[in-house]
């Protein structure tokens, strides 16, 4: 046991000086909830609604839990995908108020009341978004396991007014991160749904 | 994670009284204190949400900027008075983090964010920042990130925040409340350097909370620039940086402003090499005299020299771009 012990907590403290988070299997880890399961009998609960795709979800939770695993394991919208749960990979990107934000970062109490989109709700009427569009004809994807976090991080993009170069789209895309490194196509397909505004640098 | 109990504070007192208390801690946009909450390194019993009070507001006059404690980086970021009068304070925050992480955390939480040091981070490892007593593990460890200014024989910790080194040269005040009132610090006396009690950060006192910044508006001011060098384009933490601001008028330099990120313990200030620009020409040959300056009080550890010359270079290269901007 001590032996085992020793061991994993050397790997940790290795990888974490390298970005610990793909070493110890962050990517392509099985989904296990972040969240540690049963709360001890005195801890409390939080009562929340999250106004989901413009469905309002009550749930009583762990305060503890993240935005992201409320998603996940309470409400079942696998769709947005957990990487890293420490903000430095976009897998988890959704829309909070309109604004795209990590959702491992967010708790879920603080979601409260607030509109949340995420990669279900582009969708209108049975008709892919135009950037979901755009990833499939541009083959924005390898796994595909950043590819929700990667379009929700596009869309507000675009909305956001940032598409205005190449090496702006790359700048303001710079927190997601793609292990498949299908960046060029990732790049195409924003720049097809957003035509570049203007050749202003991106820093 | 540590169990804890969720608070929403309703008001400015509610809230000193609440993070007061021992075991609270304050959270804003979460994205650093969550971090290290699913560390271990922060255990608090009770978080306290701040996010409901009323200090998001960006306000610019004549007299300068004042940016609310709970404003957010992206937002300060845009903001038409920053970007125009104050360009090294917009620089740092798109230099900062992710656009994501900069719709999240605030303007008073970046100021307090902790160390980017891993062993401050994995709670199996020795760090008298977070277990006083304890040790360095950094000391003879994995140091190539560490600072080379203002560092003791506890602490080499690097002070993270772009944003603070940035307000530290526009020589920002950071407006405070407490059960006490309110008072007023210089953002240079905010931060603490690590001596032998590197577990105290800034000289704010239980209870007490930031509630904005200030920043004087000057000259030099509008012709600041903010240089961020990193190990990869972008979203990381800086190797070495410099926000410097210049007024430059008749062929000299009358006013300038050089601090620097990612080589000290706390967002660092070079007074010296300020002194040292007063009345010269703004040509590479001063800013290299400059960068040597504020530089000369380096000490190296095993894996990080190379910081010393990287952050010469880099004030050199600020200082050129800033002048070119006249
Ligand atoms: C992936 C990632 C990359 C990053 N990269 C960078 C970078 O390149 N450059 C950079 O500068 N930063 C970077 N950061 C750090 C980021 O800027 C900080 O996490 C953020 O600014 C903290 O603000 P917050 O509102 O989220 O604070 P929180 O996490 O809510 O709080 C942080 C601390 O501040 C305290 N606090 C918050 N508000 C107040 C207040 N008003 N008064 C008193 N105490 C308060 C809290 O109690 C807590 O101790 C990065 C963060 C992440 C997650
Ligand atoms: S899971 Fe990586 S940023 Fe949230
Ligand atoms: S991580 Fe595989 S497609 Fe991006």
């Amino acid at each position: 046991m001590a032996a085992l012990d020793w061991t994993r907590r050397t790997f940790l403290r290795l990888s974490s000086l390298t970005g610990g988070w793909i070493a110890a299997g962050g990517l392509f880890a099985p989904p296990v909830s972040g969240e540690p399961a049963p709360p001890p009998a005195d801890a409390e609960t939080v009562a929340v609604t999250l106004r989901v795709n413009g469905t309002a979800r009550p749930l009583t939770l762990d305060p503890r839990t993240s935005l992201l695993d409320a998603l996940r394991e309470h409400l079942g919208l696998t769709g947005t995908k957990k990487g890293c749960d420490m903000g430095a990979c976009g897998a988890c990107t959704v829309h909070l108020d309109g604004r795209r934000v990590v959702s491992c970062l967010t708790l879920a109490a603080m979601a409260d009341g607030r509109a949340i989109t995420t990669i279900e709700g582009l969708a209108q009427g049975g008709r892919l978004h135009p950037m979901q569009a755009a990833f499939v004809a541009h083959d924005g994807m390898q796994c595909g396991y950043c590819t929700p976090g990667q379009i929700m991080s596009a869309v507000a993009l675009v909305r956001e007014g940032r598409a205005t170069s190449e090496a702006a789209i790359r700048e303001f895309m710079s927190g997601n991160i793609c292990r498949c490194g299908a960046y060029p196509n990732i790049v195409d397909a924003i720049t097809s749904v957003a035509p570049l505004s203007g050749s202003s640098e991106a820093r | 994670m540590h169990p804890f109990a969720y608070r929403r504070a309703q008001d400015a007192d509610a809230a000193s009284a609440l993070a007061g208390a021992a075991g609270s801690d304050v959270i804003a946009g979460g994205t650093d204190l969550l971090q290290l909450m699913k560390d271990d390194v922060r255990r608090p019993n009770r978080l306290i949400d701040i996010t409901g009070l009323p200090w998001t507001r960006i306000e610019s006059g004549p007299a300068g900027l004042r940016l609310g404690a709970l404003a957010r980086m992206s937002d300060v970021a845009d903001a038409s008075a920053v970007r125009d009068n104050y360009p090294v304070i917009s620089e740092a925050l798109l230099a900062s983090a992710s656009p994501q992480v900069r719709n999240m955390a605030t303007i008073g939480g970046n100021l307090m964010q902790r160390t980017r040091c891993v062993y401050f981070r994995d709670v199996a490892t020795a760090c008298n920042k977070r277990a006083p007593g304890s040790g360095c593990s950094a000391l003879d460890g994995e140091n190539r990130l560490h600072a080379v200014l203002g560092g003791s024989a506890d602490c080499v910790a690097t002070h993270a925040s772009d944003l603070a080194v940035a307000l530290v040269a526009l020589d920002a005040m950071v407006l405070l409340r407490g059960a006490s009132g309110e008072r007023r610090v210089p953002l240079d006396a905010f931060h603490l350097l690590p001596g032998d009690t590197p577990e105290r950060e800034t000289v704010l006192q239980p209870g007490e909370l930031i509630v904005a910044v200030e920043v004087p508006a000057a000259p030099h001011a509008r012709r600041s620039h903010y240089l961020k060098i990193r190990d990869r384009a972008s979203f990381e933490f800086a190797l070495a940086s410099a926000a410097v601001a210049l007024e430059v008028e008749g062929g000299v330099i009358r006013q300038s402003r050089i601090a620097l990120g990612g080589v000290a313990t706390k967002p660092w200030r070079a007074r010296a090499a300020e002194a040292l620009l007063a009345g010269r020409p703004p040509v590479p040959a001063t800013f290299v005299a400059a960068a040597d300056e504020a530089l000369a009080g380096a000490r190296p550890l095993q894996q990080n020299g190379f910081k010393i010359e990287l952050a010469k270079r880099t004030v050199v290269r600020a200082l050129h771009t800033a002048a070119q901007g006249a």
